[in-house]
């Protein structure tokens, strides 16, 4: 085969290689995540985050408008701190909420904004204070086997 | 008796393999540092890739999309009972870019490339090319083993890249137009699971890794056979059994100590 033809061949095959680390950083790696790098930070302490991970989501509504970028201990309050990103271009209100819910049953945390109404709005570095942590289905299950054993044990007591 | 005779064949062996993997150490070094040598030609590095990689695309592409497919039937078969079919895109990816990509990569490439290279370097040992350079004073070690090796090791991340790429598209069309997942939990469960460093990258070190493995088990074993025709064929057997068994071996610590 030609020189020619051969270098050819070589510089399309490097070029195909490079190509597909591009598309599998942008579309299976999602490194196009640091788009929220030019976002503002938002805190907010939760009593409990439950499985919820850096990267994990922040949504209003469902729509994804930030991400978790850090989750840490507040060692006076022993409440978990949450750092977030957020688009710079979402504004929200002071009095709004944050919730950690669960996608689905078995699906991944996300951080659920609930805006509020003031007029004034967060500015990069606030806190948000409303907050409602995840909702631990062990917990649950606990309480719920347990009110049914003590309804169960009333019920026989009557009798 | 048998006891007696093992015990100093355990000494020879010993004594045969330490100082083999040593010398065995010295020439993978010595070729790859000989690209300052000024018989290594850049042409050849060319001529190798294009044989090496250009020549496995077909092969690599075609077990890449079956690998994904089938990834794509097997992983559904396994999640539909948990109803958990969102996180098949995950599975796929995960399992591609980890493990399958660069193991299978490198076993095809063993069979594909390893076993031509060390046919060509041990005919070229048996009739006596190699000591004819040595006469003509053309150091056989840049001119023929070092553009082969360093073909080797830019190919197998190639490959490794493309492979993953053309899996995780195979597993797509399985899962997605024909399973019916919703294509986007597939890929926003795939984006949000997979790292960029942590998997995608790592997942190519590996077969960074193994290409330096291949490569280096296949030229040696070329380099070290017997110079007759049943040497060719004894060295190119035991070059692809050596390289696939130590590329199986190597991921399981690579795994270990890069995944832990």
């Amino acid at each position: 085969m030609e020189t020619r033809a051969i270098d050819w061949w070589v510089g399309i095959f490097v070029l195909l290689g490079i190509a597909a680390l591009v598309v599998l950083a942008l579309r299976v790696g999602n490194l196009s995540g640091f788009a929220y790098d030019s976002g503002y930070v938002l805190h907010a302490d939760f009593t409990n985050v439950g499985s919820l991970k850096t990267r994990s989501p922040v949504k209003i509504g469902g729509v994804t408008i930030g991400e978790v970028t850090h989750i840490g201990m507040n060692p006076k309050t022993y409440m978990a701190n949450v750092t977030m990103r957020i688009e710079p271009s979402i504004k929200l209100p002071i009095d709004t909420g944050a919730s950690i819910y669960t996608q689905g049953l078995l699906g991944e945390q996300y951080v659920a904004i609930q805006p509020g109404g003031m007029p004034q709005n967060f500015k990069s570095g606030a806190t948000i204070t409303l907050t409602q942590g995840a909702v631990n289905i062990d917990q649950m299950i606990g309480q719920m086997v347990f009110s049914k054993a003590a309804g169960s044990g009333k019920s026989s007591g009557n009798q | 008796m048998a006891m007696l005779e093992f015990i100093p064949q355990l000494g020879r062996r010993t004594l045969q393999t330490v100082p083999g993997l040593g010398v065995a150490s010295r020439f993978l070094l010595s070729s790859l540092l000989s690209v300052f040598n000024r018989h290594f030609s850049f042409q050849q590095l060319f001529r190798q890739i294009y044989g090496f990689g250009v020549r496995s695309l077909i092969l690599m592409v075609v077990a890449a999309f079956f690998t994904g497919m089938v990834l794509g039937f097997q992983g559904y078969y396994a999640l539909v009972r948990f109803g958990a079919t969102s996180a098949l895109g995950t599975l796929i990816a995960l399992s591609l870019l980890r493990e399958l990509g660069p193991v299978l990569t490198a076993l095809l490439f063993a069979g594909r490339a390893g076993s031509a290279l060390t046919a060509e370097i041990s005919s070229m040992k048996a009739t006596e090319q190699l000591s004819a350079m040595e006469m003509m004073a053309v150091n056989p070690l840049a001119w023929v083993v070092a553009p082969r090796l360093w073909a080797g090791i830019i190919s197998v991340p190639i490959l490794c890249a493309i492979f993953d790429l053309v899996g995780i598209f195979g597993g797509y069309l399985i899962s997605v137009p024909v399973l019916g997942v919703d294509g986007g939990t597939f890929w926003a469960q795939m984006q949000s699971n997979v790292t960029f460093s942590g998997d995608i990258l790592t997942g190519l070190f590996k077969a960074l890794c193994f290409g330096v493995v291949v490569t280096w088990i296949a030229a040696w074993k070329g380099y070290t056979a017997r110079p007759t025709a049943e040497g060719v064929g004894n060295a190119t057997t035991l070059s692809v059994v050596t390289a696939s068994l130590t590329v199986l071996g190597l991921d399981f610590i690579l795994t270990a100590l890069l995944f832990s």
